[in-house]
């Protein structure tokens, strides 16, 4: 294919051709292009469908505030939507596509919606879709979720990477056009660290769009020569293709940079973006501005763009969108558009300028005092409607029409902390105003100074400022210094549709008729017409709304008031804030140590918090879960099992008020404990309400270890801390959490002593009377190995704990599986350890659930009254404290294949089931093996005094009622003989 | 926000917990509050627009607490100190 609309010149690398396909059908370009630009090069204008009416659209801009030209790229997993073609860099292979049409762009059957156009208005649909209220959910929201959105995405997992990385600088600046780049310069020379960030690739701003001259050269030539100074310095870090897209608190700045977007593949090893947290001392933002259209009717034809849009296309790209341009201008800028293409051979059709005095040409004709009124090609510009000053009307013949109705300052992020931008009389825009986020300095464009001198200058000396420089500033490079004078036209009054907001299709229309219905302020109007959001965010119409509003409402703009900008600057892609915690990276995932030798026997694991725990260890023939369990139970009740419990919390209490310390933290007495013993511990939170339980060992006088559940292990630590440092800063008390550092295994059953007694070394007595129940203690194993030992019972057996450093966790568990092999030793996982700790009426999590005090846990007599501890005064409350308050007891069902299920609530054995006779609930179930027939936990008013008592288990989410008798909680043992065997 | 940790110096928010306010360090004394005390001490907090002094603990580094003065508006921190504070060298 020709690349019919080329021009000469540009800042393309002409020897680079590049292939692409938009909708299947084959183009060329050069290396510099953006797809915009080469679509526009190749005589294609329509580019995109609009949103509701599905009017034809091209590119209403040449950069990231594009409201129309929105395409599918690539294909696949990588298919992208809503991706600005404006901003898309051109690589060899690019395949893009137009979006929100069918069955294609020239032909699409949605755009039905714009004959319908009057019932479509704003608020069409809180207005059509109200009633029968039945209908929203099976009707109407499913046709309209059809007929919206715009792209479609893959339904497949994005392959890409993306990454995260910090950074810091004494200076960040955002935006490299002459204000940046020169106080990029200023700031660079002095050997302050400089990050200057662009979201271009090509550094340089309007430079590269312009015919400006700086010192004597092209201002093009002379911002490559400035990037390549700049780059040669070791303090100055370039970012291009880098978009800020947030101010946050203290100098944070969020920037992604595109690695790989313009690459047809990322490099190996390389993410497609990264998500910088930039830590700045001072930033200077620089972000230049963005130029507004005029609205008139039928101005979104394809060919209709910004006069300085069609200006960079022809100046930076090469290419205009037609061979016949005309212009339509309020102020001087509009001109220079003309003057440009008129150099690069572009036949000028007219310069149609609203001002009376609007200054003449040579090589053109300017329509003095006259407006665009309407235009007419179906899918691209062929005609404009004039109505001259003179009353008289004119039709002239062009491809193209560039619209300027000024510019507005890039204001975006010193909003991004509430900062309320000011009105400008003199620019007829608003300007930085308010408060600023903190160590943010405005210059050039972006602060309403729009001559290239004025930006040079005002970016050199916001850079001095900011970091403080004294003394004669340098000179500033030599450059066109005329006054910009902005006077205010929004619109031209019609009868048609003049569109304001491109993207949403908002016209003037839907804003008076938001007015007219009440809906005037600019949220309202925002909300009510949609003027402003999706993805431009209204950078080219929010102005437009705002001032039609204002002169409906009979008030000056800044009474009014705007809306203001939130992050992010422009789209950013989910992928891009996950960064690399996708999926199982989502969190770390933490392994035992016993878990490689676990994996080898065929575990079955089970996430636990960050943790994965062996759940069960099925055996070859077991083809049920519950089958691995029992066995495991009866084996370990039988003769001896093993469990890693090194996820419980361990923290190390030292100093020689430890006991004191503790004595606060738990609600019962740790005092009068004595070395090498070990002292089940609960913990109240200060509401009285039971917050965690485990055990402490004294291990020396100053010296215990704590043990908290699995789950609670940081909260408890935290609050350990907090007591520590807030409530006894005077304490000699000193803490850490080691549970990292130990590997500990339950050796749990009736020859748990005689496998131990193979490990232990022989001058460590573990017998009953040299080791008795709840007895702790360092020793070694394995010939010398230190190691802790405390025997101490979760599953009602016979048991120990066992601790070695954690290097040697899983040597361990292979010698105890070894030793053990003459007892038949078994390995028992998660569900073997509930279904243990139920049939001896263990509270576990599911116990201690936030709601549950020590009374209800049957241990309100272990709150002592002797001292006072986190929790102890408030759980004297009488609230807490009634009579017939809950208490945890155990449930059997009355014919044994019931079934018992957590969750279940319990009712009298007669009268109602409803939530007023609620007498408890379950919070515990399983198969015990040990009985046979399910078993329960759970809580029951005045449960103390009912043992015997026949209850009904009702689940109405299950359809479930199950006759259970409340028995005590203490299914195996009672008596407690078999852990102090 | 950055956290100007007194023995550290500034560090990233995202290290840090955040407590509640620094008030969770005056607890009644058990031998003479009332009711009442324990009631505003367990449950009653002011929400400020404006200066508040809270607790931030330094979970991903050196553990120690910090009372942070921030401005709850604008995020400004005016003052960070240790809730507890080193003991004089003997």
């Amino acid at each position: 294919m020709t690349q019919k609309n080329r021009l000469a010149g540009g800042q393309l690398d002409r020897d680079t051709t590049l292939s692409f396909t938009f909708d299947g059908k084959n183009y060329s370009g050069h290396l510099g292009d953006t797809l915009a630009s080469a679509l526009l090069a190749n005589n294609v204008r329509l580019m995109g469908r609009s949103f509701k009416y599905h009017r034809p659209r091209g590119p209403l801009t040449a950069g990231s505030e594009e409201p129309n030209a929105i395409v599918e790229l690539r294909s696949g997993a990588r298919q992208e939507p809503n991706t600005r073609a404006t901003t898309a860099e051109l690589f060899d292979g690019l395949s893009a596509k137009s979006q929100n049409r069918w069955p294609s762009l020239a032909f699409d059957a949605m755009a039905i919606n714009d004959r319908f156009s009057n019932f479509l208005t704003a608020g069409f649909y809180y207005k059509t879709f109200m009633w029968p209220a039945a209908f929203w959910e099976k009707l109407y929201e499913p046709i309209i979720r059809k007929a919206a959105g715009l792209g479609s995405l893959s339904m497949q997992a994005d392959p890409d990477e993306y990454d995260k990385g910090f950074r810091h600088c004494d200076l960040l600046i955002i935006g490299a056009g002459p204000a940046g780049l020169n106080a990029a310069l200023t700031a660079g020379r002095t050997g302050a660290h400089v990050i200057l960030a662009d979201e271009d690739f090509r550094m340089g701003g309007r430079l590269n769009a312009e015919t400006l001259a700086i010192s004597d050269m092209a201002g093009a030539d002379w911002a490559a020569q400035t990037v390549a100074e700049l780059a040669s310095l070791p303090n100055v870090r370039l970012m291009a293709r880098t978009t800020v897209i947030g101010a946050f608190d203290h100098g944070i700045y969020g920037a992604v940079e595109r690695i790989s977007d313009h690459l047809a593949k990322a490099p190996r090893g390389k993410p497609r973006q990264i998500l910088w947290r930039i830590y700045a001392k001072q930033t200077l933002l620089c972000a230049g501005a963005t130029e507004r259209p005029i609205a008139f009717d039928n101005n979104d034809r394809p060919g209709i763009m910004l006069a300085a849009s069609l200006r960079a296309y022809a100046n930076r790209w090469a290419a205009t969108p037609a061979q016949r341009v005309a212009i339509f201008t309020n102020n001087d800028d509009g001109h220079r558009t003309a003057q440009d293409l008129h150099a690069k051979g572009v036949k000028i059709a007219g310069v149609i300028d609203t001002r009376p005095d609007a200054p003449r040409a040579l090589d053109y004709e300017v329509l003095q005092g006259a407006h665009v009124t309407d235009t007419k090609g179906r899918l691209g510009l062929t005609f404009v409607e004039v109505a001259c000053a003179d009353g008289s009307t004119r039709t002239i013949e062009c491809g193209a029409l560039g619209v300027s109705g000024g510019w507005n300052p890039n204001v975006h992020l010193t909003c991004h902390q509430r900062g309320r931008p000011t009105w400008d009389d003199d620019l007829a825009a608003f300007v930085p105003g308010g408060t600023l986020p903190p160590g943010m300095v405005v210059a050039g464009a972006a602060q309403g100074i729009f001559s290239t001198h004025g930006a040079l200058k005002s970016g050199a000396d916001a850079a001095r400022k900011a970091l403080g420089l004294k003394g004669r500033a340098p000179a500033v490079p030599d450059a066109k210094d005329s006054p910009v004078i902005q006077t205010p036209f929004w619109y031209v009054e019609g009868c048609s549709r003049a569109w304001l907001d491109q993207q949403n299709d908002v016209t003037v229309k839907d804003v008076k008729l938001s007015h007219q219905e009440g809906f005037r302020s600019v949220e309202h109007l925002k909300r009510y017409t949609t003027l402003g959001m999706a993805t431009d965010q209204g950078k080219t119409s929010n102005m437009g709304g705002l001032a039609i509003m204002a002169e409906l409402a009979g008030k000056p703009i800044p009474e009014v008031g705007t809306t203001i900008f939130r992050p992010p600057y422009t789209p950013t892609a989910i992928g891009t804030l996950a960064g690399r915690m996708r999926g199982k990276e989502f969190h770390p995932t933490r392994l035992t140590p016993s878990h490689y030798w676990a994996e080898e026997r065929g575990a079955v694991f089970v996430e636990v918090g960050n943790w994965l725990r062996a759940q069960w260890f099925p055996l070859p023939g077991e083809t049920h879960w519950r089958q691995s369990v029992d066995r495991e139970v009866t084996a370990t009740r039988a003769s001896v099992g093993v469990c890693d419990c090194t996820t419980l919390g361990k923290i190390d209490v030292q100093g020689t008020d430890a006991a004191t310390f503790l004595n606060k933290v738990y609600c019962n007495g740790f005092a009068k404990l004595a070395v090498g013993k070990t002292r089940y511990g609960l913990m109240l939170r200060e509401d009285g309400v039971a917050m965690d339980d485990g055990t402490a060992a004294r291990l020396a006088e100053d010296q215990f270890v704590v043990t908290t559940t699995t789950a609670n292990a940081a909260k408890v630590y935290q609050h350990m801390e907090f007591v520590r440092q807030c409530l006894m800063p005077d304490a000699d008390v000193q803490l850490i959490s080691t549970t990292e550092a130990w590997a500990q295994y339950a050796v749990a059953g009736p020859n748990s002593r005689r496998l131990l007694q193979r490990i232990v070394d022989p001058d460590h007595d573990i017998s009953n009377e040299g080791f008795p129940f709840m007895a702790c203690g360092n020793i070694t194993v394995c010939g010398g190995l230190r190691a802790r030992l405390f025997r101490i019972s979760f599953s009602g057996e016979l048991a120990f704990e066992i601790a070695v450093p954690a290097r040697y966790g899983d040597a361990l568990m292979r010698k105890l599986m070894a030793e053990g092999e003459e007892y038949d030793v078994t390995p028992y996982g998660t569900e073997a350890l509930g279904v243990m700790r139920i049939e001896k009426g263990h509270a576990a999590g599911n116990e201690l659930n936030g709601t549950t005090t020590a009374l209800n846990l049957g241990m309100g007599r272990m709150v002592s009254k002797a001292k006072d501890s986190i929790g102890s005064k408030l759980s004297e409350r009488p609230g807490l404290n009634e009579a017939k308050a809950l208490m945890q007891i155990g449930l059997r069902p009355v014919r044994a294949d019931d079934k018992v299920t957590a969750g279940g609530h319990l009712m009298n054995a007669t009268g109602p089931v409803d939530a007023a006779h609620d007498q408890g609930y379950v919070t515990s179930a399983a198969f015990s093996p040990t009985l046979g027939c399910m078993i329960g936990l759970g809580f029951l008013k005045d449960g103390g005094n009912r043992t015997g008592e026949t209850l009904r288990l009702v689940s109405p989410v299950t359809d479930l009622t199950v006759e259970v008798e409340v028995v005590s909680a203490h299914f195996v043992d009672p008596e407690g003989e078999r852990v102090r065997a | 926000m950055i956290i100007n940790h007194p023995l550290l110096g500034p560090r990233d928010s995202a290290e840090f917990v955040y407590l509640g306010a620094a008030e969770l360090m005056n607890r009644p004394d058990p031998e003479t509050a009332s009711a009442e005390d324990w009631h505003g001490y367990a449950y009653l907090r002011d929400n400020p627009a404006g200066v508040h002094r809270e607790l931030w603990f330094h979970e991903g580094g050196d553990r120690s607490i910090l009372i942070v003065t921030r401005d709850t508006t604008t995020h400004e921190i005016s003052a960070v100190e240790l809730a507890r504070k080193p003991r004089a060298q003997t």
